[in-house]
């Protein structure tokens, strides 16, 4: 090995510290001190530990939710390059796709991933055939117009369809479940459970796998990655169909705790955008710590400031991290 | 024509800085449309004439977008918050306070501008772009729409209902239902924000944004002072905005959060735009006519549908499918809108 090499090869380890840089655990001691003192201003504020422990549950519990809608959104990010407004949308398609077979076979509504996961899957890879794909040089704003426009489509399309009459997905057996004084509704567990599981599953997919490997190596450098033999085209349908999915998923695992309308994606949109900023673009296991955090940050807030105002909350946040930290919390620069 | 397309540093070779000539000559075509526009509410039957308004409304928004987004190359997702600002000012110094809603809509435009300033100064010293600063002026727009939301001085989701006056008023901007006075104060608004945008892209201050737009460190290594530019680019974007939301508010008699502050708001601003051609001086114009006119061939088809699609009677939401299908056609197909594909043929 030549010197120039050797010395390429040691770099990252020898690069100067930097500045502002506190480090992975520094970071996470600023997020866990922060969180602290927001917990005791909350307990203050409220005066019941019990409210409080509470909605620290509940948060906990709702985070896993968005982690798991955030997660698809961030890999549709940090391997295309994509910011898809349409991902809400995508969502609500799901849950009405959901709530359909619940109300068409009576099947159980957790049954219904089996059906949203793979319909989502196959509408992902259209939507990233049809409408996104080889536009050549197309640049950000044109892609963030296509899916602005996808979204308003669905969302109004539902609406035509279904109508704006709330709809509900109901659990033929929920049971309250008491966790220390706090209690917790079943569907918002199982919700959390199989949340925690699918993002485990694609980080192994995206770690263990070879396919995970071509789409990292997509994800890092696209013209390298067709150099050795990588087809970069369909690891970018694959990956925006695993993303939608990844939505598909969480719809079918958070319709019992919500009620249905054609906009219901707009809110988790919003949510799952900020997310993926807080966890870092691109980064899968960032987007669920982020999921968590902004799952206690909109419970918090509405300890503050009462029902109307969780979103304010986790907007502040979402500023303070585009601004001071665009890389994300734990992020680096790609995944 | 200039040859402005909204690409980054990757169109910089295209764009020539525009002779003194074309400003003129733009004017001009202006004056004619203008000329052309006032007999317009006498000839059409009401029905037409509140959508000529709405045509106006969309164009002044899309104007003001246009100016920010188009000739500034800063994609905003937050315009609802200018809109918004406008029509909440001057609908609450008129229902508080009786203040008419000229004065409000100059405060409106204040507002709003300071708004832009205060949001545009952040997010250029921490240096946010493409779909980061996107995203940072829709979270800007959110907030503001939950701020109001939940303040009592600006009625919470319940918004201000305009007092109706016995009298038809220029001062008051009141005219009895149907009058076409509306349209032709809409019409005045409508072409001064044309005429601003024309001068202002000709002038030495929008060369110098053209010029930032197409290659930031280029122009600020020349000594182009690069953050007043941009400032003074958000401020005009948004006070023009502004003023649509206090004639809109004005005009409707309402607004309430939704309506000012909404999501919605910041997509109404961005299509005309986006099918007319982003960047161009006419787009805007052709845009905000076509939507405005698709809002109407949609409700009369939702009001008698013909057979086949009898199942939209009453349904909402065809409206905003035909622009959505719209948008992503114009976007697939004609990546420069209608106006600048024109352009671009025209020049070969």
């Amino acid at each position: 090995m030549s010197e120039t090499a050797q010395r390429a090869a040691l770099a990252p380890e020898v690069s100067p510290p930097q500045k502002k840089d506190r480090g992975f655990l520094g970071r996470a001691g600023v997020v866990g001190g922060v969180l602290v003192v927001a917990i005791v201003v909350a307990l203050l504020q409220s005066g019941s530990g019990l409210v409080v422990w509470q909605s620290v549950v509940t948060g906990l519990l709702t985070g896993g939710l968005y982690g798991l809608i955030a997660m698809g959104l961030t890999l549709i990010f940090g391997v295309l390059d994509i910011v898809n407004f349409a991902h809400g949308a995508l969502l609500a398609v799901a849950m009405f796709i959901s709530f359909g077979m619940v109300q068409a076979t009576g099947m159980h509504p957790y049954l219904s991933l089996v059906i949203a996961i793979p319909v989502l899957f196959l509408i992902g890879a259209a939507v990233h055939r049809g409408l996104l794909s080889g536009t050549g040089g197309s640049s950000l704003e044109n892609q963030l117009l296509i899916t602005l426009g996808l979204s308003l489509l669905l969302e109004n399309g539902l609406l035509m369809l279904f109508g704006a009459e709330p709809k509900t997905i109901a659990l033929p057996s929920d049971f309250q479940f008491p966790l220390l004084g706090a209690v917790v509704a079943g569907s918002r567990l199982y919700a959390f459970l199989g949340a925690i599981l699918l993002g485990a599953l694609l980080y192994w997919l995206l770690r263990r796998t070879r396919l995970g490997t071509a789409i990292r190596a997509v994800a890092a450098h696209g013209p390298g990655a067709e150099l050795v033999g990588i087809n970069v085209r369909r690891i970018h349908t694959l990956t925006f169909a695993i993303g939608t999915a990844c939505a598909g998923a969480a719809a079918a695992l958070a319709g019992p705790l919500v009620t249905v309308t054609p906009t219901l994606g707009e809110q988790f949109n919003i949510t799952a955008f900020v997310v993926v900023v807080l966890g870092g673009m691109g980064n899968v296991v960032g987007a669920l710590v982020g999921g968590l955090l902004i799952g206690l940050v909109e419970q918090l807030t509405t300890i503050y400031l009462g029902g109307q105002s969780s979103l304010l909350g986790v907007f502040v946040v979402f500023i303070l991290v585009l601004f001071l930290r665009p890389q994300g919390l734990f992020g680096r620069r790609s995944a | 024509m200039s040859t402005i397309t909204i690409a980054g540093p990757a169109g910089a070779e295209k764009v020539k800085a525009p002779p003194l000539r074309p400003q003129n000559r733009q004017l001009a075509i202006l004056a004619v449309l203008v000329l052309v526009a006032i007999p317009l509410p006498l000839v059409l039957p009401p029905a037409q004439g509140a959508v000529a308004v709405r045509i106006l409304i969309f164009l002044l928004m899309a104007v003001g977008w246009n100016i920010m987004s188009g000739f500034g190359g800063m994609f905003s997702f937050g315009h609802a918050a200018y809109f918004g600002l406008g029509a909440y000012t001057s609908a609450y110094l008129l229902v508080k306070h009786n203040v008419s809603p000229w004065i409000g809509m100059v405060a409106g435009m204040a507002a709003a501008a300071a708004a832009a300033v205060l949001i545009g100064y952040f997010s250029f010293r921490y240096k946010l772009q493409g779909a980061y600063f996107a995203l940072a002026t829709f979270a800007f727009a959110e907030m503001l729409r939950l701020v109001v939301t939940s303040s009592a001085f600006a009625n919470k989701a319940v918004g201000f209902t305009v007092p109706l006056i016995p009298d038809s008023s220029l001062w008051m901007l009141q005219f009895e239902a149907d009058s076409p006075a509306y349209f032709w104060v809409a019409l005045v608004l409508a072409g001064a924000a044309v005429a601003i945008s024309i001068v202002f892209l000709h002038s030495r201050a929008g060369k110098y944004v053209t010029a930032i737009r197409d290659d930031e460190l280029a122009a600020a290594s020349l000594g182009t002072p690069v953050m007043r530019h941009k400032l003074m680019t958000v401020a005009l974007s948004a006070a023009i905005t502004a003023v649509a939301g206090t004639f809109y508010t004005q005009y409707y008699l309402f607004v309430n959060p939704e309506l000012g502050f909404g999501s919605a708001v910041s997509i109404q601003a961005i299509v005309p735009v986006v099918i007319g051609g982003i960047g161009t001086i006419w787009g805007p114009v052709v845009g905000a006519i076509i939507v405005g006119s698709l809002t109407d061939v949609t409700a009369t088809l939702l009001r008698t549908p013909p057979e086949f699609l009898g199942f939209l009677q009453g349904r909402s939401g065809l409206d905003v499918v035909l622009y959505a299908v719209l948008l992503i056609l114009i976007v697939r197909l004609l990546p420069k809108g209608i106006v600048g594909t024109i352009a671009a043929r025209w020049r070969r």
